[in-house]
């Protein structure tokens, strides 16, 4: 407590309300951007097809992506059922 | 030909006006012809904080509807002889114009005056895509708060999306103690965030009130320090390298003291 406040006293002790302010602005500038764009998830959508397409056959009516967001952070989530693997030698490269 | 810039935020009270009045006085200062239009139709102050809203005759919407001429309507500055002002109307509201007629008003403005200053209004309707139609160049007005930032970033995504590529920020209203605190956002987090070119970045300065208060545009003050902020902002338009100013916190006694005895 005392330590505490010598340190408040001297300026070392950060409350950083600017800290809170940055990752609070991270945080809904991420929904922010994903919703006032309508391109935005289909771009991302046909992009992960293509890649995902290379491994595997994929089932691209049902498949679902979204954001998904807790207290502290956001997730990508996507399901995507998948009807059959490709065989490890018919990929290119 | 000169150049058309769209003053914009998003959010309100971040700066707008005083910004576009500053920039546009501060060309003026240096010799440049400007106009200056307030794009604000309904809500128009750029006028009051010019101290010209007592020469209004015409305003943007008797341009745009033929009432008048454009000459007619422009208000020259008496101090600064190269300054006019573009008053919007008071009694109608932003859908008395559309983006079409603001950029032939812009397209012919450009051919007289050096800089084309368009004050927009705040928001992302009818009147944000006025004021921007007719611009080469945005610059944002943001504040270091999280809702003015939050705004920032939304009009970035607008700009992009109507095909106006690389606006700049002004951050404005910072203030160095709380900054040196930790309780304020400094210019790096707002840059980092935001992701855009760094224009300027202006203190929170007293007498932006006393100026607006008597409607004399600060930067024509030498001492204060949102003056030479903006200054520095007119220069860096103009092409010339200006380092940013220093913000710096009008330290206390104990800091000095803590100067002082070195600890």
């Amino acid at each position: 407590m005392v330590l505490d406040l010598i340190q408040r006293i001297f300026g070392k002790s950060c409350t950083c309300s600017k800290d809170v302010a940055k990752e609070r602005l991270r945080l809904v500038l991420v929904h922010d951007r994903v919703n006032t764009s309508p391109q935005f998830m289909e771009g991302l959508k046909d992009d992960m097809i293509k890649v995902i397409s290379n491994y595997m056959d994929i089932n691209e009516q049902t498949m679902e992506v979204h954001f998904a967001q807790t207290e502290t952070s956001v997730a990508l989530i996507a399901n995507i059922p998948v009807n059959r693997m490709k065989r490890g030698n018919g990929l290119k490269d | 030909m000169g150049d058309v810039i769209v003053i914009t935020s998003g959010k309100g009270g971040v700066g707008k006006t005083t910004t576009s009045a500053n920039l546009g006085t501060g060309f003026a200062l240096l010799g440049k012809k400007v106009a200056l239009i307030d794009a604000d139709i309904g809500l128009r102050n750029l006028d009051v904080v010019m101290g010209l809203e007592n020469r209004i005759v015409y305003d943007l919407v008797d341009v745009v509807e033929g009432n008048c001429r454009l000459k007619q309507a422009m208000i020259r500055d008496k101090r600064y002889e190269s300054l006019y002002l573009l008053p919007a109307a008071q009694t109608r509201d932003k859908n008395a114009v559309n983006p079409d007629q603001m950029e032939k008003l812009c397209k012919e403005l450009v051919q007289d005056f050096d800089f084309v200053i368009i004050d927009c209004p705040a928001g992302i309707e009818q009147g944000f895509k006025n004021a921007i139609a007719g611009a080469d160049q945005a610059i944002i007005v943001t504040t270091p708060e999280v809702s003015a930032v939050r705004d920032a970033d939304r009009i970035i995504g607008l700009l992009e999306s109507e095909g106006k590529h690389n606006p700049k920020l002004i951050i404005n209203r910072i203030r160095p103690h709380m900054v040196k605190k930790g309780d304020m956002m400094d210019i790096d987090d707002i840059i980092e965030i935001l992701a855009i070119d760094l224009l300027g970045i202006i203190p929170e300065d007293d007498y932006i009130v006393v100026s607006t208060n008597r409607g004399e545009p600060a930067v024509a003050n030498p001492v204060s320090g949102a003056s030479t902020a903006y200054k520095n902002i007119v220069r860096r338009l103009l092409g010339e390298n200006v380092p940013l100013m220093k913000i710096e916190a009008n330290d206390g006694f104990f800091t000095r003291l803590k100067k002082v005895f070195n600890f």
